[in-house]
């Protein structure tokens, strides 16, 4: 049997991750996420996992990263501040392949910028704010029942893939309320088995995930953020085996793009093709709802990296692509490189949603 | 077995220079924990960056060698996610009462069932020599070219403050102590910290008048002040001598810890 609930949206962030068997929360409190963590604290304890607020989000990201390697479904949450805080464990959890999962309930930056306040400023920071060449994963929910759904999968990926998942969400979405219904279970897939005796980082299979040797299983695997061979051992300084693990780390990620695009296409036929993910989403429905106009389209991305560009060709009339961002065009710049289409960037930073009226403004508006 | 069985051979050699310190300490640290009938399986050593952050790479269990300063926050997660492992942290003065220092007292406050062993050799070899927190006052090293003109921490004293269950220091002369002490920080539940000063005969002692690996050791083992010594010093209202240091346990207590196998 289904329910239903009235939550809001970080509520249902912490139930999705529940749902998804999440047995490892390490956190410390920032706005807008807190409730994330307020929330696990209260249910992880009851359900046999483990809440710890650590002293600072580089503790978080470190803790929930040793809770994976025993097997735990870890997650922590946080905002724009303490992500740049993760930034250089992420990309210790790339480098060794951790599943983990890293909720994002954006708020206006740069720095402390605007607490309490909505953004979507932290998307390429996702993507490349780690050093190194990296690939993530990174979803953004629309609505509170994305919340819930978004984050669930999550940790499908994080296990699947071997890599950090980020959830994009912001502090619009994080703090509103809606219903949600609530499945009576939620899929999971579990991490590739490891083949006992094997070489703990060697991946033989086409989709180039290693199986994950869990530690206290008796395969004694060494894990290291170091540039390390098949043996999990360190090989810093040998030129071709570093090209290969980095390529191998970026490369199991985009070559699963198809398989993990996720987006909606409203109005294939359109000319006027609005693009969103996260909020915006919301005010685009209002217009696409207001207008009824077969030519006004919609692509609504729920996968952002890796970025689904074959969904741009779908659109085959497209004679414009309209980006409304709480940010200066992070994502705009990204369709630029996908398609020949004109991209019109339609900014707004300062916390607070489009209207639907700037939108119409925008696409009224000759290029 | 022999503590020479949990090396993982095939990755020998090591990068440890000759004369230093820290295989000592490894050797120390392994000798005690095959005391304790652990299993292979069931024993994570964890490590952030740094020269003595490489043991856990030599040693034939499960091993988490990670960011610098961040080793026993790593440690915690695995702790608190699996309780049934025992865990045991090599760090170095760089890595721990620097960019890890906050790491280091929040451990010890939350009194989480680890056995950190730090091997101090007053400055960061790795990256070539430069001054740490543990650089005593006037040393020499590349980024204190003039004599190092800031007070070290006394990182035992730090764990006490912070609420550590069991603390001690020794050094790489004083090595059935050391071994015996890492073996009590392994058998009490809660935060166990023991410090071991060594050598670094490449990047402190050639600029601190250590010509000889030898002669360093002979300064650890000459300036090294027995706790009870200490005590008797201080009881009597004598001074300590300032150019020493107090060896010996000096915590052992039972605080209520976290993450202590049911």
């Amino acid at each position: 049997m289904t329910r239903t609930e009235f939550w809001q949206g970080n509520t249902a962030c912490a139930e999705g991750a529940l749902a998804a068997g999440c047995n490892f929360f390490g956190g410390y409190p920032i706005t807008p996420s807190t409730e994330v963590a307020e929330h696990m604290a209260a249910k992880l304890p009851k359900k046999g996992g483990v809440f710890i607020q650590m002293e600072d989000e580089i503790a978080s990201m470190a803790s929930i990263i040793g809770a994976s390697w025993t097997g735990a479904r870890a997650m922590t949450a946080t905002s724009g501040p303490g992500f740049s805080l993760m930034m250089e464990n992420i990309g210790f959890a790339i480098m060794t392949e951790t599943p983990c999962v890293v909720v994002n309930i954006q708020r206006g930056g740069p720095s402390t910028g605007q607490p309490t306040m909505s953004a979507q400023g932290d998307m390429m920071q996702a993507r490349f704010g780690s050093h190194g060449d990296i690939a993530i994963i990174a979803l953004s929910p629309a609505t509170v029942q994305e919340m819930y759904e978004l984050t669930a999968k999550a940790f499908n990926l994080a296990d699947k893939y071997r890599v950090p998942v980020f959830v994009m969400s912001d502090e619009t979405i994080g703090h509103m309320r809606e219903k949600v219904i609530i499945p009576d279970k939620v899929e999971r897939v579990e991490r590739k088995p490891f083949v006992a005796g094997s070489p703990p980082f060697r991946a033989t299979d086409p989709d180039l995930i290693p199986g994950f040797p869990l530690f206290g299983t008796g395969q004694h695997v060494h894990v290291t953020g170091l540039t390390h061979d098949e043996r999990g051992y360190p090989c810093a300084t040998n030129p071709g085996l570093h090209m290969a693990l980095v390529k191998r780390l970026v490369d199991k990620i985009e070559n699963a793009r198809d398989e993990m695009a996720d987006y909606e296409v409203i109005n294939p036929d359109a000319e006027q093709v609005f693009v969103a993910y996260g909020a915006p989403v919301r005010t685009v429905l209002q217009v696409m709802h207001d207008r009824k106009d077969p030519n006004i389209g919609f692509l609504r991305i729920r996968t952002v990296w890796p970025f689904p560009e074959k969904a741009l060709a779908k659109f085959k009339n497209a004679k414009r692509f309209l980006l409304p961002e709480m940010n200066l065009g992070q994502i705009a710049r990204e369709i630029e490189r996908h398609t020949c289409v004109p991209v019109k960037c339609i900014p707004k930073l300062g916390g607070e949603l489009h209207t639907p009226s700037e939108l119409v403004a925008a696409l009224e508006a000759q290029p | 077995m022999s503590f020479e069985d949990w090396y993982r051979a095939d990755r020998l050699p090591h990068i440890f220079c000759a004369g230093c310190g820290n295989g000592t300490i490894i050797n120390c640290t392994l000798a005690a924990v095959e005391q304790m009938n652990w299993k292979r399986e069931e024993t994570v050593f964890v490590s952030g960056i740094g020269c003595s952050s490489r043991a856990p790479g030599y040693i034939l269990t499960d091993s988490l060698h990670t960011t610098h300063g961040r080793a026993i926050a790593f440690a915690t997660g695995v702790k608190m996610a699996n309780p049934d492992l025992h865990v045991v942290v090599f760090t170095g003065d760089g890595d721990l009462a620097a960019i890890g220092g906050n790491h280091f007292i929040h451990g010890c406050r939350r009194n989480i069932d680890l056995t950190v062993v730090c091997m101090n050799n007053q400055i960061y070899g790795m990256t070539g020599g430069q001054g740490s927190p543990t650089t005593p006052k006037g040393a020499l090293s590349t980024t204190t070219p003039y004599g190092c003109a800031e007070t070290p921490f006394d990182l035992c004293d730090l764990a006490i403050a912070a609420g550590a269950n069991y603390v001690s220091r020794w050094t790489s002369y004083h090595v059935k102590e050391l071994e015996k002490a890492v073996k009590v920080g392994l058998e009490t539940p809660g935060f166990s910290f023991i410090e071991a000063l060594v050598q670094c005969p490449t990047a402190f002692g050639r600029r601190n008048k250590f010509r000889q690996v030898a002669d360093h050791i002979e300064f650890l083992k000459t300036h090294s002040l027995l706790r009870a010594k200490r005590d008797r010093l201080l009881e009597k209202g004598e001074p300590v001598p300032e150019d020493m240091f107090v060896v010996g346990e000096l915590m052992r207590r039972n605080r209520p810890a976290i993450g202590v196998k049911p």
